[in-house]
């Protein structure tokens, strides 16, 4: 049976359709779960997509974190379950503390819409585990808040313990230490800024994005065995 | 009682402010010499009841924390008067 990864739409998530189609081009199902509801349902990842939830009002995240399915969302973590937050869902993650630190404006104060350079930093994680580390991928950011900052003591413990798990070549935005993403101590949450389901075919202009889509339908497929 | 309590959202010292850098830099241009240390924020108001003071203030400071402030980055200042 394909691994089905549940796919979160908050009010002013645009990115659901995206990710469903591009999570089905490596073999899983995608389904969309509603922010009101309490429990995920039977999925075997959860990704939190890309937009605007709650009209990004207040800060991103700020209002989508007291969202009913968020707390089902950090049981499912919790449990171990793989959890990718992708641009606005990154910034979720960090509102409802399920990954350190925040996304502040940035630095050029500017929107940011283009392909970045990516550098895999570590591939202890369900988004990285079947790529290789130094490996250059090429995913396209869109975002205004994507400037990841966290306090000395914690980029310290990302950097050691191996939870960057991808930096940009080229810094777009200011984030700290190049990073584009990270995980938790488990690395069975991640949250990036660039959109692998915009890299996920060759009319897109990259294909880049599979192999994060893969690794992480990899680690849904291990846990729907268990 | 019924309280007004307005709460000043700024980023905490040392996290780097673009929109506060942006406007120092504007500054110049526009005639303005001589001014340093510009931090962008945002001001929020509210009323609430609570039958004391003191009750109204960790009610609008919890608020403050748990919603309007993203403690990782940013402060609050809460002022609060009787109405």
């Amino acid at each position: 049976m394909a691994a089905r990864i549940g796919v979160v739409v908050f009010p002013g998530t645009n990115c659901e359709h995206d990710v469903v189609r591009a999570v089905e081009v490596v073999g899983a199902q995608g389904i969309l779960l509603w922010h009101g509801d309490r429990q995920l349902g039977p999925v075997d990842a959860v990704i939190l997509p890309g937009g605007f939830a709650h009209g990004d009002y207040l800060r991103p995240g700020a209002l989508a974190r007291f969202s009913p399915v968020m707390e089902a969302v950090r049981d499912f973590a919790r449990a171990g379950g793989p959890v990718v937050g992708i641009c606005n869902g990154f910034q979720v993650l960090t509102e409802a503390g399920l990954l350190p630190g925040a996304l502040q404006k940035n630095r050029q104060l500017r929107f940011l819409c283009e392909p970045a350079r990516l550098v895999v930093a570590s591939t202890a994680s369900v988004l990285t585990s079947a790529a290789t580390v130094g490996e250059e991928l090429v995913i396209p950011i869109n975002h205004f808040e994507g400037n990841y900052t966290c306090d000395e003591d914690t980029l310290r413990r990302l950097e050691s313990e191996g939870r960057v798990v991808l930096r940009y070549a080229d810094n777009p935005n200011g984030s700290l230490g190049d990073i584009a993403g990270i995980a938790n101590e488990a690395g069975n949450v991640v949250g990036l800024m660039p959109h692998p389901e915009r890299a996920s075919s060759s009319l897109l202009g990259s294909t880049d994005g599979l192999v994060l889509l893969r690794s992480l339908v990899a680690a849904a497929s291990a846990r729907a065995a268990a | 009682m019924r309280f007004r309590a307005r709460v000043e959202v700024q980023l905490r010292p040392g996290i780097a402010d673009p929109e506060g850098a942006t406007i120092e830099r504007a500054l110049p241009a526009l005639g303005f010499e001589g001014v340093a240390h510009v931090r962008a924020g945002r001001s929020f108001s509210f009323e609430l009841d609570a039958p004391d003071e003191a009750q109204a203030r960790t009610t609008a400071t919890e608020l403050a924390d748990r919603l309007l402030a993203n403690p990782v980055i940013e402060q609050s200042r809460l002022e609060l008067e009787a109405i």
